[in-house]
């Protein structure tokens, strides 16, 4: 059942289809049934985990978002900081968030433990939603709403850097997001990211 | 050429094989613009490097950017593709005995190539190309570095249909008996993927190119990314299809590696062709244009199977090494073949450090990162960088050097240069690769942005102030990517050296050693002529599951157990998160 002792620059003489060795067998399966876990761990974590990417995917025109965003922040704005209107919805509300070159509006205050419907959309160029120090990543771009619903766990002061090359002021598009605990107290349980002074809400 | 060089074949005098002058210089031309590429990524590399890591933070911002995307199209497109054209003509010609398949279309197409990078590179280098080498829309370059990628994708879509030609001739003159080597398999696998690629590089830089000239409207910018990333992930499995054939070269030249089994390893080839994910959806994990269904099914399409292929290439690699070690007599214990292995002949500690790289870091954090749902803790961090550099960098472009090494000897008629730098070369661009690996992979998981270029965000509105442990690691990658220049450097001084102003080999001695000639040409490893009454006792059904390659299976046990850690450690670190779907 074995072929001639060959290297792989030899041209192979004869049929070369037999059966292999044991070893390789038994390596071959246990590698077939990891992919079967890889697979699978995928459609599982839909269903039993609480991080997926599905959300709910629209396409919009890229001004029409960035108005409604504009319209949501009148509505519930509660403070400004640096020029930027500070937002806080009540919880299970739709919430808006644009991204545009370089910078992020508005800035959202949000409870901890309570669900929001968070739409993500960018009103020029592809962008990146990266939440810190959460680490938390989404691809944004123009056309299209990403909606995903979201439970802040703990309460703190976010940043959200822009994680997509958009032009030469990318690396300075940094926005915030604040969470506040049930009683309204900022807990600076996330204290490095605390703006140091300068925010009046 | 020399004079007396009349003949258009010679004979190789340590393979005895015939070789074709035509094919010989079309595989020196692209070889040498390949390490020019090189040449001028590495520059850019060194500079992005002491960039990145913040306590040096070299450059400004302008010329970062611009900078990136000079390095990413060097080094990913212009280094690689030439080199692979290179293996190309090498595989199809010198492999087989067979005479290249129009070698002036060759020479046409090679200088297509070449104008078409030359173009790239001016839009470059002039700004008018700051897109970075992926050119998302809305961004927008100058047509001439649109116009310049399909130039260069056409030429190269030449190449690889004058490859299958070269392959027809090859057969109708009977060149050789039976079937293709399994070398040349892996190169005509990889071949028929750059079709596949090539392909999608037209309708994705076609319709760019039309809208920067004004004639169409823009491409939608997720239609652009889907597209895109069909042409830039099947180009990596172009990369590692290539790369594992030189892998089954290596090991041939320089341990007398052999084939366990045909039936596995070219079923393992067919399946990077069948399931070479075309839409390449795990770099589109985290986009709002698709759903988890799509998501899921053209990551995976159900079960992986071509990850399934490189655990397999993974095991059947080292474990011809181990058997054409044990085959020649090195039978001692699990490891006594690896101990007594050659690792001063830089094509074997290439060929080692490239499959132990690419493996276990680049394998186990490619499949990990590619997973719908992890990938939310690393789309678009810097683990992104650091695990491409521990495949494309770490595994194919060492692999090319370590081939390099052997090729220059037996296509270039040259001793290869600097010997004793040439010893340690690998062992310097992987290791140094190696520390850039993993200060970026650390680096990003505290979330620090790939491509970007001041984590200390001093001109932003709000401070974000990474932990202290951030700075750390940058500086790991920062002294790694330092050390990899070096390799890398070392690897180029080499090779033009010795292409340029090397000293022609005389014949080689067998037996004998000889300065600047690697030890698998001068003690080529042959097997015992009762190789084949050795072998069937290996393989005695007594010796039970360990078989032929015991060492081998302990490797890959290690590398299984490693890959199940990583992987759900990096569930738990998600399930940590926000609630978020
Ligand atoms: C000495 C060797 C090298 C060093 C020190 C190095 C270093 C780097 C650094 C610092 C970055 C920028 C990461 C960021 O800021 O986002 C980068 C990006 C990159 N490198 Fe390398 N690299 C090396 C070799 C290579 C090679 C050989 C290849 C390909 C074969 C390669 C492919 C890339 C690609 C595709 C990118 C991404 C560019 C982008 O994000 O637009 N690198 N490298
Ligand atoms: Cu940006
Ligand atoms: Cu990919």
């Amino acid at each position: 059942m074995l072929t001639k002792v060959h290297t792989g620059l030899d041209p192979v003489p004869g049929i070369w289809w037999r059966p292999a060795h044991k070893s390789e067998k038994v390596w071959v399966a246990i590698a077939f049934a990891w992919c079967m876990v890889l697979f699978a761990m995928m459609p599982l974590w839909h269903f039993r985990g609480g991080q997926n990417p599905a959300g709910v995917r629209t396409r919009v025109d890229p001004r029409a978002f960035h108005e409604r965003t504009m319209e949501f922040a009148a509505q519930y704005k509660v403070g400004e900081d640096r020029g930027t209107p500070i937002v806080q919805p009540p919880p299970g509300a739709d919430v808006y968030l644009t991204a545009l070159t370089y910078s992020w509006y508005p800035i959202l205050q949000l409870v901890a433990g309570k669900e929001y419907m968070l739409h993500i959309s960018s009103r020029d160029m592809n962008h990146g939603f990266s939440l810190y120090p959460m680490n938390i990543n989404f691809q944004i771009i123009p056309g299209y709403d990403y909606a995903l619903r979201v439970t802040p766990t703990e309460a703190g002061d976010f940043r959200i850097v822009c994680n997509e090359f958009c032009g030469i002021g990318h690396h300075a598009m940094v926005g915030r997001m604040i969470v506040v605990d049930s009683t309204g107290a900022e807990v600076a349980d996330n204290a490095s990211a605390r703006v140091l002074g300068g925010a009046s809400r | 050429m020399s004079a007396v060089a009349t003949s258009p074949v010679r004979i190789c005098d340590v393979t005895g094989r015939r070789i074709h002058r035509s094919a010989e210089q079309l595989v020196k031309a692209n070889a040498v613009v390949a390490v020019v590429a090189l040449l001028v990524g590495i520059i850019a590399a060194l500079l992005l490097v002491l960039t990145r890591w913040q306590a040096v933070h070299l450059l400004p911002p302008t010329w970062y950017y611009r900078l990136l995307g000079v390095h990413g199209m060097n080094m990913l497109i212009f280094f690689i593709i030439f080199f692979e054209m290179a293996v190309l003509w090498f595989a199809a010609t010198v492999l087989l005995n067979a005479r290249p398949a129009a070698p002036r279309l060759g020479w046409v197409n090679f200088g297509v190539m070449l104008l078409g990078s030359l173009m790239v590179e001016w839009a470059q280098w002039s700004g008018r190309a700051d897109v970075l080498y992926t050119s998302y829309p809305p961004l927008k370059a100058h047509p001439v570095f649109y116009l310049g990628v399909i130039l260069f994708a056409v030429g190269a879509l030449l190449v690889t249909c004058q490859f299958f030609a070269t392959l027809v001739i090859a057969r109708r003159e009977r060149t050789y008996e039976g079937s293709l080597p399994l070398v040349v398999y892996g190169a005509m696998t990889a071949a028929i993927i750059a079709v596949i690629t090539l392909v999608h590089g037209a309708m994705t830089y076609i319709p760019t190119f039309l809208w920067s000239i004004g004639l169409i409207a823009m491409p939608d910018p997720q239609v652009y990314r889907m597209l895109w990333w069909a042409l830039g992930h099947s180009a990596q499995q172009i990369n590692v299809a290539a790369m594992v054939a030189i892998w089954y070269m290596l090991g041939a030249l320089t341990v007398g590696a052999v084939v366990l089994n045909e039936k596995v390893s070219r079923s393992a080839f067919v399946l990077y062709i069948l399931f070479i994910s075309m839409a390449s959806a795990h770099h589109l994990l985290v986009d709002p244009g698709f759903g988890p269904a799509w998501k899921i099914v053209n990551t995976s399409y159900f079960m992986y199977m071509a990850v399934l292929a490189s655990m397999v290439h993974g095991f059947t690699v080292p474990a011809g090494m181990e058997l054409g070690m044990r085959l020649r007599g090195y039978t001692d214990g699990l490891f006594g073949w690896l101990r007594r292995a050659p690792w001063g002949d830089p094509g074997f500690s290439s060929l080692v450090l490239s499959v132990v790289v690419f493996g276990f870091v680049g394998g186990i954090t490619g499949v990990t990162l590619g997973t719908e749902q992890i990938n939310i803790i690393a789309h678009n961090t810097m683990r992104i960088p650091g695990h491409f550099h521990s495949t494309v960098v770490s595994g194919t472009a060492l692999a090319f050097m370590g081939a390099t090494y052997y090729l220059l000897p037996l296509v270039f008629r040259r001793r290869v240069a600097f010997w004793k730098l040439a010893r340690i070369q690998p062992y310097l661009f992987s290791g140094g690769m190696l520390l850039l690996v993993l200060g970026m992979t650390f680096a990003g998981s505290f979330g620090v942005p790939r491509r970007h270029w001041d984590i200390s965000f001093s001109q932003a509105p709000f401070d974000v102030p990474f932990n202290p442990a951030v700075d750390i690691f940058l500086a790991v990658m920062g002294i790694g990517g330092i050390i990899a220049f070096l390799g890398g450097l070392s690897f180029i001084l080499i090779a033009v050296k010795s292409v340029f102003f090397g000293e022609p080999l005389p014949e080689i001695t067998r037996g004998v050693e000889m300065h600047g000639v690697p030890r698998g040409l001068t003690h080529p490893p042959v097997h015992a002529p009762d190789a084949d009454e050795r072998n069937a006792a290996l393989h005695d059904p007594a010796r039970g599951i360990a078989g032929a390659t015991p060492g081998t299976l302990v490797l890959v046990a290690v590398f299984l157990l490693a890959f199940v850690v990583y992987y759900f450690a990096n569930w738990k670190l998600l399930s940590f998160l926000w609630k978020i779907g």
